[in-house]
């Protein structure tokens, strides 16, 4: 049960009900569309990527709620970070939600982002967790509008 | 047991070992039978004296083993000749599963009968393995899929279905009871009116197998195919029925060692049926563990046991239509087994992720039906399936469950 409460943490629910960033961006550089095969959760991120730097960041699409969340705390952590800021973090991020359960993790840098910790206990929901951010990858490697799939 | 004593699910139960165990520290409830059901110990058992005391290829030795292991292999196709009261063994064919049986049929009488511009009619609630089959089918030959629509209730629109029916149909293939949703399709209808024009019908019969009496000359079906595993038996084995004049106007599916007469590099004479589409090594062990699921059924009775089901779905369909907040997908009037439901505001993932922390099992996602859930808009369900060795106190469970979901998601 307490994994239970440590995967749906309250502001987990809070992105999950209200998800930030939740737009498509008409200006938008680079689009990615993700994929998860497995459950059918589907996501569209949008970037406006100007000298570098991720200027604005928007996404949509239909998931379930650690999917949903993950995609929304991932655009506000990454606006207004650099390319490379961006990457680092998902590295960080992809370290923590797929560690050994009970170990511990070094959280330098990624906020808010902590809340998702609890997912390496659930290995099937993992995939949930990073859609978002492998969709991310893809829409920056590709700016005529990129594939992400967790398969 | 004789067949007017009511049916004792807890005598089933203890038939299962895996009922017992535990999972995430709670009594395993397991609701996910569609996918694959668990097997009784007589089963398991079949399979360990088959390995350890009379394990040898069939069909071709003089020794002692082999002759005992090609008369239990042979002996559970007659059991399952049997099971769906077919005319002859020779028309039962051992497959992989229901899958390799749909595959066979689009690939040998498929290519044979199907033209450029004909049409092969399925229905909008099927199985992915009933659908690319024949996709594949159309796109080899330049034929065109036909899809039966279907009602909110998740029924099929029989007038739709036979409109759709025209000199270019050249073949129907529809599933008896629906994996996703639970309706059970008029399918004795079905055959008859593709019958009135010559078109022959194959019936997926994955789920409809372990749950329903099927009597295959009743129903005039042409072909029926399903699967081992989800019939109490192992994995890696099912059925392809079909009827003798069908099998043998049919060419040759895969082919090699069993499947043959005679071979010279000039010319290879095919075997008779069933060994035509039998080729290579059968999966033995599967076949004999599949004739023991059967011996099993026949013990408990299958119409007890659907009886059973019947109220079990009954009453689950109550309990969970008295939960605010659920929606069932599928209300077909004639159901078997499955409760397929939405909760408002919580995705079918999240449901099956807070049940598992409560030891029950149910299925999550598309059900490997994505036109269907397309037709119903969602991009998925949760999926409870029943069988005969559950019980009202599980369905309790999964309600408790499903309020336990709720809690964790109110803000």
């Amino acid at each position: 049960m307490s994994d239970l409460v440590d995967l749906y943490q309250e502001m987990v629910l809070d992105h999950n009900n209200r998800p930030r960033n939740f737009q498509k961006l008409e200006d938008a550089s680079n689009t990615a569309d993700g994929y998860n095969p497995l459950c059918g959760d589907q996501i569209t991120v949008y970037l406006k990527v100007e000298d570098g730097v991720i200027a604005d960041v928007g996404f949509q699409g239909v998931g379930c709620a650690i999917s949903k969340s993950s995609a929304s705390m991932m655009t506000q952590s990454v606006k207004g970070k650099s390319v490379e800021e961006a990457e680092a973090l998902f590295h960080e991020f992809h370290a923590m939600v797929t560690r050994e359960p009970g170990t511990e993790f070094e959280n330098s840098g990624l906020g808010e982002l902590e809340v998702l910790s609890g997912v390496c206990a659930f290995p099937n929901r993992i995939k949930c967790a990073s859609l978002a951010w492998h969709t991310l990858t893809a829409s920056l490697n590709d700016s005529q509008g990129g594939h992400a799939s967790t398969e | 047991m004789t067949s007017n004593k009511p049916f004792d699910v807890e005598a089933v139960r203890k038939d299962f070992p895996i009922l017992s165990r535990e999972v995430q520290g709670k009594p395993l409830v397991y609701l996910d039978n569609a996918a694959t059901s668990q097997k009784p110990q007589s089963v398991i058992d079949k399979l360990v004296s088959y390995y350890s005391e009379i394990n040898a290829n069939v069909h071709r030795g003089v020794h002692t083993l082999s002759q005992e292991a090609t008369d239990e292999y042979e002996g559970a196709r007659s059991k399952v000749r049997k099971l769906i009261n077919a005319k002859e063994d020779a028309e039962i064919i051992f497959t992989r599963g229901t899958t390799e049986g749909i595959n066979l049929v689009a690939q040998t009488l498929g290519v044979q009968r199907v033209g450029e511009g004909d049409e092969v009619i399925i229905s909008n609630m099927e199985h992915h393995s009933n659908v690319v089959p024949w996709q594949v089918l159309c796109d080899q030959i330049g034929a065109h899929l036909r899809v039966v629509p279907i009602n909110d209730d998740g029924e099929l629109l029989m007038d739709e279905y036979e409109k759709m029916i025209t000199p270019r149909t050249k073949l129907v293939s529809i599933v008896h009871l629906s994996n996703a949703l639970g309706t059970i399709n008029p399918v004795k209808d079905i055959v008859a009116i593709a019958h009135q024009h010559g078109v022959p019908v194959l019936l997926d019969g994955a789920q409809s197998a372990p749950h329903l009496t099927v009597d295959v000359q009743d129903l005039d079906c042409d072909f029926y195919a399903f699967s081992g595993h989800k019939l109490y038996g192992p994995t890696g084995i099912g059925i392809l029925y079909g009827k003798r004049e069908v099998l043998e106007s049919m060419s040759v599916y895969q082919t090699g060692g069993e499947q043959i007469k005679s071979v010279t590099f000039e010319k290879t004479i095919y075997n008779d049926l069933p060994y035509k589409f039998e080729a290579g090594t059968p999966n033995i062990a599967g076949a004999i563990g599949l004739g023991a699921a059967v011996d099993y059924i026949n013990a408990i009775g299958l119409d007890r046991a659907e009886a059973y089901e019947s109220e079990l779905l009954q009453y689950g369909t109550e309990q969970l239509q008295t939960i605010e907040g659920l929606k069932l997908i599928g209300t077909a009037q004639h159901k078997s087994g499955v409760l397929s439901f939405l909760l408002e505001g919580i995705h079918p993932h999240d449901i099956g992720t807070v049940l598992d922390t409560q030891g029950i099992a149910i299925r999550t996602g598309h059900h490997c039906t994505q036109p269907l859930m397309q037709r119903f808009q969602i991009p998925a369900t949760a999926r409870a399936s029943l069988a005969f060795y559950n019980t009202k106190a599980e369905i309790d469970a999964l309600v408790e469950g499903i309020h336990k979901t709720f809690e964790v998601f109110s803000l």
